[in-house]
């Protein structure tokens, strides 16, 4: 994909008008990344009641790509469990604003904010360690992810 | 004879890489030259000619080939001191490139020099690799980084310089001579002179200006002078640090190994005599020589035909992106105090969607914070778009990049 291919107008929509943009004042989690090639830079608060993302908001500078992934991205997240967000793929936000072959330059725009999302759920499951959560899976997890 | 802008038409053939076309057969519209330069037949080929006919280690061995070697690297140098009116070949040490010259300059220069609480002065216009080596060596002696700051217009804030001088605890200035983002020449006479009545070293980062402009380092006075190769034609990893003997005689070697020694015995070395002293290891003995490949190219057309080249076509693509709606140009317009470097921003397109959407049309097109964020944080930007010119580029290119913008305009309905 190349040229403007890729810039239909839910992409050109969601750069201009985000959704879920803003910040939570009260969040369990928050957390914040930045793409050192190009300085697209995304943090997410997320508000989690048991075990649920009821609320979630990005704020930040990025690309349309970047922003309209974001959006995308924060609108599937929110209501889901946390193990539903766990389950969250690339795919799932690419496919949606069908960037499933974007080039490999441009693909860090568009997950930037699958990764701040994952570390934030990560660190949130960090903090709030249970019995129950075996530790080890989540390391490799987190490992794994990119 | 031919008029200059024909001239400048016809050496586009010199450039194999120009005739190509790239996407949907899209003529190569290449205008990313502060970033890296194309290179011409004549340094491709000096470099093919060096590996095919002439390899060898240099300066050791006495065969033939060594001995065509080591004149064909040491011919280069004295091409590239004569090119910038270096009058001391033992001034010139070859390096990586600009990054690699100020990491030399930090270390070997910076850490027998620099104390707890001195001060080293740079500018809100560095490119990264004119900051971070100040950083990490400041931190280590508990010295202190200072940024000379700049107006809306691009300028240095020359009473910053002043009032750091004036503490008598500086002990370097360094700067670059045109910003790779702004496109801003540096009056670095001024800072030189101010610097030489503190008695305070200088330090200039000439990758951007030496490629476009003449630069003359004999009248210059300042104490260090880095460039790189790529930049003006020549390969990559090749560059050029210059040091003023009386300061290089001062120093610590930077890398220790083969070549830069006298004498090696088991617990102590003396060392060759400069340049070869800051030269360690087999050096990049090809790209020397494309490089002084390079020189002679640039030496036949002429640096102050190079310059004008420039000053037409920059002057041309700021007059055309004015009648551009929501098109915004960092830095001044003023062409005198310029050069062939154009950031911008188009409305509240972020510049990675401008480059790509051009991309498609051919253009190569540079876009994010240039390696420059303290100046994006200074411009108050995450990134800028930037198109930067050479010698082959033309006003069809300028027209080009004009017409892409358009269609960014209509994608983005601007």
């Amino acid at each position: 994909m190349s040229g403007t291919d890729i810039y239909h107008e839910m992409i050109v929509d969601y750069s201009r008008n985000p959704l879920n943009y803003g910040e939570i004042e009260n969040h369990d989690v928050t957390f914040h990344d930045s793409n050192p090639l190009c300085g697209d830079s995304i943090d997410i608060d997320m508000k989690i009641d048991d075990n649920k993302v009821t609320d979630i908001k990005f704020h930040g500078k990025g690309c349309a790509i970047c922003m309209a992934c974001t959006s995308v991205l924060t609108e599937i997240t929110k209501g889901k469990s946390l193990d539903d967000v766990r389950k969250i793929e690339k795919h799932d936000v690419l496919g949606e604003l069908g960037l499933d072959h974007l080039q490999a330059v441009r693909i860090k725009c568009a997950l930037l904010s699958l990764k701040v999302l994952k570390s934030a759920l990560y660190t949130y499951i960090g903090s709030n360690l249970d019995a129950e959560t075996d530790v080890d899976t989540l390391k490799t997890e987190a490992e794994n992810l990119y | 004879m031919q008029s200059i802008e024909t001239s400048f038409e016809n050496l586009r053939n010199d450039f194999p890489i120009l005739k190509r076309t790239v996407r949907d057969n899209k003529r190569l519209v290449y205008l990313d030259n502060a970033s890296t330069t194309q290179k011409p037949n004549q340094v491709i080929d000096a470099i093919t000619d060096y590996y095919r006919n002439h390899n060898a280690n240099i300066h050791r061995a006495v065969y033939a080939l060594a001995e065509e070697s080591t004149e064909a690297y040491e011919g280069a140098r004295d091409k590239i001191a004569k090119f910038v009116n270096i009058k001391n070949r033992q001034e010139l040490i070859f390096v990586r490139g600009t990054t690699e010259a100020i990491n030399l300059v930090a270390y070997a220069w910076g850490r027998p020099h620099i104390n707890e609480g001195d001060i080293i002065v740079t500018t809100e216009y560095e490119h990264h690799s004119n900051i971070v080596p100040w950083q990490l060596l400041t931190q280590e002696k508990h010295a202190k980084l200072e940024y000379i700051g700049m107006n809306d217009d691009g300028q240095l804030n020359l009473d910053d310089l002043d009032k750091y001088l004036a503490t008598g605890k500086v002990k370097l200035v360094t700067f670059s001579l045109m910003s790779n983002v702004l496109g801003t020449i540096t009056d670095a006479e001024k800072i030189i002179s101010k610097c030489k009545v503190a008695g305070v070293p200088t330090l200039i980062d000439g990758a951007q200006a030496v490629p476009h402009m003449k630069v003359d380092l004999d009248t210059l006075g300042c104490d260090f002078f880095a460039f790189s190769g790529h930049k003006m034609l020549a390969p990559t990893g090749i560059g050029v640090l210059w040091v003023r003997k009386s300061v290089l005689q001062t120093m610590n070697p930077f890398h220790g190994g083969g070549d830069m020694i006298r004498e090696v015995h088991k617990y102590e070395t003396t060392w060759n005599d400069l340049p070869y002293k800051f030269e360690a290891g087999t050096p990049s003995i090809a790209d020397v020589i494309g490089f002084g490949a390079a020189i002679d190219y640039l030496t036949k057309i002429g640096m102050d035909n190079v310059r004008q080249h420039e000053i037409e076509l920059t002057k041309y693509a700021i007059d055309e992106f004015s009648k551009v709606p929501g098109l915004h140009i960092y830095g001044t317009k003023d062409i005198t105090k310029r050069g062939g470097v154009i950031s911008f921003n188009f409305a509240d397109v972020h510049p990675h969607d401008v480059a790509q959407i051009i991309d498609g049309e051919g253009i190569a097109l540079r876009s994010g914070h240039h390696c420059a964020q303290v100046l994006m944080e200074r411009l108050n930007v995450a990134a800028t778009s930037r198109a930067s010119f050479y010698i082959y580029n033309t006003k069809a290119d300028v027209d080009a990049l004009i017409n892409s913008l358009h269609i960014v305009a209509k994608v983005f309905k601007l």
